[in-house]
């Protein structure tokens, strides 16, 4: 019997499933609705300090969309919520009182100074919500005024910030960070050492999610002109399982909890962010795109695909795959692997061939005695996996391991059993086997 | 049901003046941007595209569908154009499931090919209803002058081609209209809104093309004159005869060539004057079978039958145009000729159609198994030929191949600067599309002649 019930940092909730924040929990009347949808718990959107922030009234998103508008890309330039404090307040006070199964963490953004901080959280605490998120990751608007991603940026401001929160609640403090740096495990560190009782990432991505070529500015546009703002939806998911990983698997960082965020619009997502070392997901854009109700499909999936490889709980799955996350130094470099083309599925589109031959190595025929035919030629082939990557025909290619002792025709040597990678590589001028050039 | 045979039922009127708006609306409603988007989006970018070999014309379908994915329709239109200049008929006439569908690649993994038909009338509306002129421009002038016979898709296609490189074309017509089947012959659902003249309208504003209506060849033009004052000559003259059935009772008052009777419904301003019968049965299996039989229902008559003396694998119609005929209520009868029309004062009554078989060599064998059915109309779609007294006289040389008027792969005719085209060739397919080609090849071989 799968369980899916979740315990994040001490807070519990029966799936781990959470909405972050974001415009879907602005409200309790929103918030309530997706209680009553399903999900486990929400982040209520960020709070900030009265007088409430402004937002603009004219467009607040643009998208990427596929040609059947299925919509690949959200952007978005809205600011934290824009209602008063008290309003919010009170609003999570009655929603926690009458959802007691489902968490409720409420994300907070107040100017950097400690005063303000220990001020806000005393009154987050009076709502007995089960605890607070630090905003350091807002790109746009809000770190204009020192604070979101302009705090998120900075790790020594990070730490000191959970410092202050850690000091001044006893609720647990998770600190979200933003991608907009050059290396996520540096602003995780930081909350670390801050205290922090978890990290939940991402936030959003700075972006200019396209350009309106009649009015010949960014989208979307606001009387003419336009400002980045911050990308999510399933097209930041690769840049948010890689900055999950790298926090999960690094030294200093490992075995903080982490709330995997970005791009969650599947059960299938959510198993590879907790695979990766999320001990649960948070999720936005999915629910903006097609309403609250997804989250059964998230449940129902994430439970069936569990009970079909015989995992019971959520922490049987969280991290499984962190020991499979290396450097690429650490990868054996005498694993072969040659293209194999299903004849027989094969429906003859020519993209591998074309792909391959424009772009790669050259290595899939067109044309075989005259006919029009597509095959892998393994002289040729270095195993790159374009030509799976592009063909529309799901297992028509696949990649196939050459069995140790074969000879890769490519290369005329034989496979070796061996593990042997680039620290070990002759080319390698740092490894003990260096051989300079002639 | 055989012995209860009634005088002739023929009237007009028979479906209300709504119902008849409805049956003759377009088979294909035109895409609308997103419909294009997404279908468009199918599309797999192939490389060495089969599609594009399937195409008589040869054009580049790959590039214009992702120019449609890309958000320019007009460029698309173009890339159509470039090959084939009635890519707006061909859109709406050619028979793509045996064509450039048939051959997309997505016919073999899912049985679904992308609706390339439709993309390209989406393409090729959009720029004739936004762009002036067609795409291309013209040369210089050259002072070289072509004389075009038939303004047929043959015809058409290599005045225009002609015309851009600088040439001056003049187009003779037998018929009041330019078009040719385009304008007579398609059926009525395949090309609404007068498309037929719009576009003739829209390639001759290319210029340099002057239009001679009502002059045929052997009447008021002979070959001899036309090669004597011309650079080059080039005919598209079509089929002007008709097949006869060699049955009894084929002379009767109603048994009607289908030709006739579709470039009358397509002339027709009203159609709820045309008469049709109430029992209507069509001889052959060609598109015009189909095309006529389908029209007939649509018009109101209550029972079309196609005999067709072979089965359907033999049938010139493709599936699609059966099952077209099919979903339509037109019955088929396979392997089933006529044997005797029968009649009543004159009129057609019924026929008597007997069944074939094929014997084990292959030949098809009556075998005197003869029914009788109700026919107050009978249609024959047994095929056209070739008029060849109307070319040239007999000795002049035009050589023949079968019926029909032998060409070599640049389309030239045995006769010095006379090339030909169309359906009055031999070894065409008798499509819209094939036409064009012939056309487009003709014009690039008389451009490359004169300008040598």
């Amino acid at each position: 019997m799968v369980d899916l019930r979740s315990d994040f940092v001490g807070i519990k909730s029966p799936n781990p499933f959470w909405l972050a924040s974001a415009p879907p929990t602005d409200k309790a009347y929103n918030v309530v609705r997706a209680f009553e949808a399903g999900w486990g718990g929400v982040v209520w959107k960020t709070l900030g300090e009265d007088p409430a922030v402004v937002n603009v009234n004219g467009p607040r998103y643009g998208a990427i969309h596929g040609k059947d508008r299925e919509l690949i890309g959200l952007n978005n330039i809205e600011l934290i919520t824009d209602r008063p404090l008290e309003v919010n307040l009170q609003e999570i006070k009655q929603v926690k009182r009458d959802w007691k199964d489902r968490a409720l963490v409420v994300s907070l953004m107040v100017p950097c100074e400690e005063a303000n901080w220990e001020s806000i959280l005393k009154r987050v605490e009076d709502t007995e919500a089960d605890g607070v998120e630090l905003n350091f990751g807002c790109p746009h608007g809000m770190s204009e005024r020192g604070m979101g991603a302009a705090v998120g940026q900075v790790p020594e401001y990070i730490e000191m910030v959970t410092r202050w929160a850690k000091k001044h609640t006893r609720m647990p403090v998770i600190v979200k960070l933003t991608p907009n740096i050059t290396d996520v495990r540096k602003p995780a560190q930081a909350a670390k050492r801050g205290g922090a009782d978890a990290v939940s990432l991402i936030n959003t991505i700075n972006s200019i999610v396209g350009v309106d070529l009649d009015l010949m500015a960014p989208n979307p546009t606001v009387g003419g002109k336009g400002t980045h703002g911050g990308y999510c939806g399933p097209a930041v998911k690769p840049i948010a399982l890689n900055m999950v990983a790298e926090i999960a698997r690094d030294p200093e960082t490992y075995g903080l909890p982490i709330s995997g965020i970005g791009g969650v619009t599947t059960w299938r997502d959510a198993a590879e962010f907790l695979a990766l070392g999320a001990g649960n997901v948070q999720v936005c854009t999915a629910a903006m795109t097609y309403g609250f109700k997804i989250v059964q499909d998230m449940i129902e999936g994430l439970k069936d695909w569990m009970e079909d490889k015989g995992y019971d709980s959520i922490d049987q799955v969280v991290g499984r795959a962190v020991p499979n996350v290396t450097d690429w130094q650490y990868l054996n470099l005498n694993y072969v692997a040659k293209a194999k083309i299903n004849q027989d599925l094969c429906i003859e589109c020519g993209r591998c061939h074309i792909a391959c031959e424009d772009t790669s190595h050259q290595a899939i025929t067109n044309m075989v005695d005259g006919i029009r035919k597509f095959e892998v030629i393994d002289e040729e082939c270095v195993g790159c996996n374009l030509c799976v990557n592009v063909c529309p025909v799901q297992d028509c290619i696949t990649m196939e391991q050459m069995p140790v002792g074969t000879i890769d025709p490519r290369t005329d040597k034989p496979i070796s059993a061996d593990y042997a990678n680039w620290t070990t590589h002759p080319n390698n001028p740092s490894s003990a086997n260096f051989e300079p050039a002639e | 049901m055989a012995d209860t045979l009634t005088a002739a039922d023929i009237r007009s009127g028979r479906l209300s003046d709504e119902v008849l708006k409805d049956n003759f609306s377009d088979l294909h409603p035109r895409l609308d941007p997103h419909e294009a988007a997404v279908e468009a989006d199918r599309c797999y970018f192939c490389y060495d595209a089969p599609c594009m070999t399937a195409c008589s014309t040869s054009i580049d379908i790959p590039q214009f569908i992702r120019q449609i994915s890309t958000g320019n329709p007009n460029g698309a239109a173009k890339t159509i154009f470039a090959e084939n200049i009635l890519g707006g008929m061909c859109a709406r006439v050619c028979p793509t499931e045996t064509l450039c569908e048939e051959a997309c690649v997505r016919e073999k993994a899912e049985g679904k090919p992308v609706r390339i038909g439709e993309l390209q009338r989406f393409a090729t509306d959009h720029f004739m209803e936004t762009k002036e002129g067609t795409s291309f421009t013209r040369a210089a002038e050259t002072g070289k002058r072509i004389a075009v016979v038939g303004a047929g898709p043959a015809g058409l296609s290599c005045a225009h081609r002609l015309a851009s490189h600088g040439h001056q074309i003049d187009l003779f017509e037998a018929k009041g209209k330019m078009g040719g089947l385009n304008e007579y012959g398609i059926a009525a659902y395949k090309s609404t809104n007068d498309f037929a003249q719009k576009e003739v309208e829209w390639l001759l504003s290319i210029g340099g093309i002057t239009v001679h209506s009502g002059m045929a060849l052997g009447r008021d033009l002979s070959l001899e004159r036309l090669q004597a004052d011309y650079d080059a000559v080039f005919l598209s003259i079509g089929l002007g005869g008709v097949n006869a059935l060699r049955a009894e009772g084929e002379n009767l008052e109603n048994v009607e060539d289908a030709v006739d009777y579709i470039e009358d419904l397509r002339q027709a301003s009203d159609l709820s004057k045309l008469p049709v019968g109430r029992d209507v049965v069509v001889i052959g299996g060609g598109m015009t079978a189909v095309d006529i039989a389908v029209q007939s229902k649509l018009l109101g008559a209550e029972n079309v039958t196609i005999a067709y003396r072979r089965g359907p694998d033999q049938m010139g119609a493709s599936k699609f145009e059966q099952d077209l005929a099919q979903t339509n209520g037109v019955a088929i009868k396979f392997w089933s000729k006529p044997f005797a029309i029968k009649g009543e004062g004159g009129q057609v009554s019924g026929i008597e159609l007997e069944r074939t078989e094929l014997n084990e060599n292959g030949r098809l064998l009556a075998t005197g198994d003869i029914e009788t059915i109700p026919a107050d109309m009978v249609f024959k779609a047994v095929g056209q030929t070739l008029v060849t007294k109307d070319i040239a006289a007999e000795g002049e040389g035009l050589a023949l191949e079968g019926d029909r008027i032998k060409v070599d792969e640049q389309r030239k005719t045995s006769l010095t600067n006379v090339w030909a085209g169309g359906d009055c060739v031999a070894g065409g397919e008798d499509l819209t599309v094939a036409a064009v080609e012939d056309g487009k090849v003709a014009a690039e071989a008389i451009n490359a002649v004169l300008t040598a």
